[in-house]
């Protein structure tokens, strides 16, 4: 049975210092708990199993697909991988969707540090109304922005290019990281800079030198919610980027999704869905603690 | 083994705090403003902010000087005319049945999604063996690591995985359904059928989301105030009860954070709708705003209707946010926060 503290509990589990159960008996409470894991245990049960049955479908052959859903791969189908990848052209839309997100994740994190440090730690006439204008881009449906932002790239010569993506993107990831991180540079502490500056160190060196390194947890945080956030995106490269040839994942994934309902490919298709999905499950896997942190602190500030 | 130093758990300031801690105002002003710090001001926040107005800011304030034009985005005129395409949008079935299933997603997936995901943060907060207090439920990490991962997964990829678990012929829902027994879902076209195509969609929606709330819920229960727990503990409520009045006022803030986000997404539901019915479902009936602003600018080229359509959707958006706002307002006053 468990101590009273709760030894093996995660982090963050805490228990209130009152020790003795009242008012009930160890068996209501095992009730509690065992049922407790069971509707948990159900819940899990009901996420996993889409995502493994994409895994194991994704090795079947067509034919054995329409076979049986459950049925398991007589033998492993690498090839549904190999179509997906030339066929399909998920390899290129791999490649292009690293190449866009590496460039605005890196252009949204400059940007959004620059302006979140100065909003934090100046004072300047209508720094209040910035503010705001950041602020209220992060409420309105992007959606009405997507028509006139079409001509506006269209005008630029940008549209159907892959940096008109990473201008787009980088504009739509900087509201929400301006946000996250001028919370985080207000917390730094003041002395640091006021010792660079007594040292005679320039703004820009205190800044790139000191104050940027020393963010780096939160900026961290806002890296990895930019690279979900914009390894998923959808709408923009949909309406923004329509060269077949540029396409990035999402929307290549989306485009075969709609042919395989006519040469039906469907292991191929699931194929292209794990392909999809690795890499952000390596991500996941690996800043998993992380990324729930950041989430948690991201969506509450 | 006190509580008096609570390990921290990433999830600082998860709720509004009660009694606002004091903000940090930055000491400025002090010192002058010489070309240095004006130079960095201006780089710093002048070129991205400039670059942010003119791709954010800037479209939005045209879309709705557009939408009371008939431009179609390729002629060189943009006739005005006035409110013509709102009275229009007004007497379209199309749109205003469009219009409909935007709420009824924005009335449906939020409450679901925040009202389960509450259910399971309860669960792992309070199914811990002990009575009373916050007691978490041994070896819950893992159900958070698994619940919260269609958080990572791209939207278009979560409608194409369960387009296929509803395909009629192949898939796994009508596989699982004839194993049981129950013959007449053989080959049930989940998406096709009127009647079931707007459910289906719904919970593909509340799946991805449900686990990524859940861990958001149990953070922000977890930062309550434990006096708060230690009292409903003394007066001798039990979990449902404290569960309901302790821990789901402690969290208003989180639950309004989250039903915002989760209207707005809603009311978007783009990428899910397209890929689980792109052509708007059986008898439109998985249509929504933002398909029909989508093919409405893009395929139809009607560019003042789609902006309209845009600033309609912009506007319920609005009045939905002031609405969960001014609700949570009036609960939490009423409910008498005692400290």
């Amino acid at each position: 049975m468990s101590a009273a503290t709760g030894t093996n509990a995660p982090a963050g589990t805490r228990a209130p210092s009152g020790g003795p159960v009242r008012h009930r008996d160890g068996r209501g409470e095992r009730a509690v708990t065992v049922s407790s894991h069971t509707v948990l245990t159900v819940w899990s049960v009901l996420v996993i199993a889409p995502l493994l049955w994409t895994l194991m479908s994704s090795f079947k052959t067509t034919q054995q697909i329409f076979a049986s859903p459950f049925s398991l791969p007589t033998s492993l189908q690498w090839e549904n991988y190999v179509n997906a990848w030339t066929l399909a052209g998920i390899g290129t839309y791999f490649v292009n969707s690293v190449v866009v997100v590496a460039a605005a994740l890196f252009l949204t994190m400059l940007l959004g540090a620059m302006s979140a440090y100065v909003l934090a730690r100046f004072d300047f006439p209508g720094r209040e109304v910035v503010r705001t204008l950041i602020v209220s881009g992060l409420t309105f449906p992007i959606f009405l922005a997507v028509v006139p932002l079409f001509f506006i790239l269209q005008q630029a010569g940008l549209l159907n290019t892959l940096p008109g993506l990473v201008a787009a993107y980088t504009a739509y990831a900087y509201p929400f990281t301006v946000f996250f991180l001028v919370s985080f540079f207000e917390e730094l502490p003041r002395e640091v800079a006021e010792a660079a500056a007594i040292d005679g160190a320039s703004e820009w060196r205190t800044f790139f030198q000191i104050m940027l390194p020393m963010a780096r947890p939160g900026m961290a945080s806002v890296v990895i919610l930019n690279f979900v956030g914009l390894w998923n995106q959808f709408l923009l490269p949909v309406v923004l980027n329509t060269d077949q040839e540029n396409y990035v994942l999402t929307q290549g994934m989306a485009s075969f999704a709609s042919q395989a309902g006519y040469s039906v490919d469907f292991g191929a298709l699931f194929a292209g869905a794990v392909t999809t999905i690795v890499p952000v499950l390596v991500v996941y896997l690996v800043f998993q603690r992380r990324l729930q942190g950041s989430v948690v602190q991201g969506s509450v500030k | 083994m006190t509580t008096a130093d609570p390990a921290p758990t990433g999830a600082l300031a998860v709720d509004e705090p009660s009694s606002p801690s004091p903000r940090r105002t930055p000491r400025r002003g002090r010192r002058r403003w010489d070309l240095d710090r004006v130079s960095l001001v201006a780089v710093f926040l002048g070129i991205p902010f400039t670059f942010y107005v003119l791709m954010v800011l800037y479209p939005f304030t045209q879309a709705a000087y557009y939408s009371l034009t008939g431009w179609s985005g390729f002629s060189p005129t943009q006739p005005f005319v006035g409110l013509d395409n709102y009275v229009r949008l007004a007497q379209d079935d199309g749109f205003m049945s469009a219009l409909g299933n935007s709420l009824t997603l924005l009335v449906v997936v939020p409450a679901v999604t925040i009202v389960a995901s509450f259910a399971l943060a309860v669960l792992v907060t309070f199914g811990g063996p002990t009575s009373g207090g916050v007691r978490g439920l041994r070896g819950s990490g893992v159900y958070r690591v698994v619940s919260f991962f269609p958080y990572v997964v791209p939207a278009i990829v979560i409608g194409i995985i369960w387009s296929q678990v509803f395909n009629p012929a192949n898939g796994l829902l009508n596989g699982l359904l004839t194993l049981v027994g129950l013959d007449r879902f053989q080959d049930f076209a989940w998406l096709g059928d009127a009647s079931t195509a707007m459910p289906a969609s719904i919970v593909v929606i509340v799946w991805a989301f449900i686990g990524f709330y859940m861990v958001l819920f149990v953070a922000a229960i977890r930062s309550i105030d434990l006096e708060l727990f230690e009292a409903a503990r003394l007066d001798g409520a039990g979990r449902f009860r404290t569960a309901l009045h302790v821990a789901a006022p402690g969290i208003a803030g989180s639950v309004r954070t989250a039903y915002v986000y989760m209207g707005i997404l809603a009311l978007d539901a783009f990428v899910y709708m397209q890929a689980l019915n792109p052509t708007g479902g059986p008898e439109g009936s998985t249509k929504v705003v933002t398909q029909e602003i989508y093919e409405t600018a893009f395929t139809r080229g009607q560019f003042g209707l789609a902006c309209a359509m845009g600033v309609v959707l912009a506007v319920v958006t609005l009045v939905f946010t002031a609405l969960v706002f001014a609700v949570v307002r009036l609960v939490r006053g009423s409910d008498g926060r005692t400290a």
